[in-house]
């Protein structure tokens, strides 16, 4: 039995000798049965030629053009409506890309104490100011919200989206929502060639970028019959520049110094 | 000395307690083996059968069309370039819905029909939406 044993471990320190040579083995082995590479992928990605440009979008609203809320509920209800944005009956779960505040809340920090009685009811249309120094973008540890570098969009990727919300808090704008719940049975009428959003992820407004990408303006400044400009802030002779050239304007917390991309004429 | 001999108590009992254990416990093997299901045939619509052709010859589709799904999807949300252009010089449109569901607009025929016998479940329908013919 003594010795048996003793074999035992001799043939067995050996097998697992040469064991450790199978590493080695495999890096021949393949080295010979190398696969042909992959042909060259044969394709191209390409924008639409119609696809409108700019190297930073960014938008003029003018307050003054608006008569009533009536004119802002229109505006707020193309943009929901077109991106299948839910109409949450619970006030908390409410999801909003662009909706009305009263000046003095828009406006926070920047109000006097004795305002306009007509300021002062104001309703001002917000959105998403698509910021030069986005905090939300910094905040987001998956990228899922970044900043287009083409031409200054902050967006929004959902698929990598992991519902997180620090982006939202560290939107200073309350630009941002959360989906509490499914949101499809809020939908009243689905536009079948958007996507919805599903619980757990965090959604904003885009600068419809999906319109630009087929030489659309954004739904907002289509629906305000003037009253919203959009354009190219680095361009000189883009209008949006000769209406910031000629008029008073005002940003949302600019003390902050996120640099928002949306003006308002007051 | 203990009792040395070898003899199995209760042998009867013991073996046709071990046959029906291996029965049950291997259950899930025979079964599909003598099930033996045959793959799905995708079913194509009118209008994918008049474009003959898919994004990709058929063979890469079907090993490589989530890889496909996945570059569209980045290269439309995050470089914002939307049409993919292949081989044969044909442009696609980079989309779930408006795209790939746009020829294969039977859905639960084609791809639900596959993904069913492979148990998969992709998510992309919560969002995306899988019916962009019909009206509700
Ligand atoms: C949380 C919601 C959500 C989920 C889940 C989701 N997507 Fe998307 N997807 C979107 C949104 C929003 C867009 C942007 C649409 C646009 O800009 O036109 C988009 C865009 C895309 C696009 C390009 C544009 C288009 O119209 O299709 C592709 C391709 C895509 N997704 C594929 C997928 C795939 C594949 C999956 C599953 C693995 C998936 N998506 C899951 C929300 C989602
Ligand atoms: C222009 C219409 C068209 C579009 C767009 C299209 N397909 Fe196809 N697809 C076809 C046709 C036609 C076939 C059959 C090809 C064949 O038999 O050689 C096919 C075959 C396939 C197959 C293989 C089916 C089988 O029988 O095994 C898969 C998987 C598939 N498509 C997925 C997709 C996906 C995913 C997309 C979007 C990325 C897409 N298709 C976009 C027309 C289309
Ligand atoms: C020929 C059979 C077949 C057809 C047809 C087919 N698929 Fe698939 N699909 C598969 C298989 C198998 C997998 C799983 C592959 C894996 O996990 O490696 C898969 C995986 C996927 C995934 C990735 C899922 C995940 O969770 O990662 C997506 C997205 C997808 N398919 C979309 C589609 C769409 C959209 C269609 C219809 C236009 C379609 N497929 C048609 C066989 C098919």
């Amino acid at each position: 039995m003594e010795e048996s044993r003793r074999s035992f471990l001799k043939i067995a320190g050996i097998a697992a000798f040469g064991l450790s040579a199978i590493p080695a083995i495999d890096i021949f082995a393949s080295e010979s049965s190398k696969k042909a590479p992959a042909p060259a992928p044969d394709f191209s990605l390409t924008e639409n030629s119609k696809a409108l440009s700019a190297k930073r979008w960014g938008m003029v609203i003018d307050t003054r053009k608006f008569k009533s809320e009536k004119d802002l509920e229109h505006i707020m209800s193309v943009c929901h409506s077109i991106h299948n944005v839910p109409n949450m009956t619970n006030k908390r779960h409410e999801i909003k890309w662009i909706w009305s505040e009263e000046y003095p809340h828009a406006f926070v920090g920047d109000e006097n104490e004795y305002l306009s009685e007509k300021l002062a009811h104001t309703p001002i249309i917000v959105l998403c100011n698509h910021c030069q120094n986005p905090p939300c973008v910094r905040a987001c540890p998956t990228q899922a919200t970044f900043k287009r570098q083409s031409d200054g969009i902050v967006m929004m990727d959902m698929h990598r989206c992991i519902g997180c919300r620090f982006c939202i808090a560290a939107c200073p704008y309350g630009a941002r929502s959360f989906n509490f719940r499914d949101p499809r049975p809020f939908i009243s009428k689905t536009n079948l060639e958007y996507p919805t959003r599903m619980k757990g992820v965090v959604e904003k407004c885009t600068f419809c970028v999906e319109r630009l990408a087929i030489g659309k303006i954004p739904a907002c400044v289509e629906a305000s019959n003037g009253a919203i400009i959009f354009g190219d802030l680095e361009n000189p002779d883009s209008e949006i520049r000769k209406l910031l050239k000629n008029n008073f304007t005002i940003r949302r917390k600019q003390h902050l110094g996120t640099g928002p991309s949306v003006y308002y004429i007051v | 000395m203990p009792n040395n001999n070898n003899k199995i108590y209760d042998k009867n009992k013991i073996v046709i307690g071990i046959v029906i254990f291996l029965i049950i416990s291997l259950f899930p093997i025979w079964y599909n083996h003598f099930k033996n299901v045959p793959a799905p045939d995708p079913l194509l619509t009118e209008k994918a059968k008049i474009a003959k052709e898919c994004v990709l010859p058929k063979v890469l589709m079907k090993t490589e069309h989530m890889q496909l799904l996945n570059s569209w999807r980045d290269s439309v949300v995050r470089d914002g370039k939307r049409l993919y252009t292949n081989s044969q010089g044909k442009v696609f449109d980079m989309s779930l819905s408006n795209g790939c569901l746009d020829c294969h607009s039977n859905k639960k025929d084609f791809c639900d029909r596959c993904h069913n016998y492979a148990s998969v479940r992709p998510y992309c329908f919560d969002c995306h939406i899988d019916n962009p013919k019909e009206k509700k």
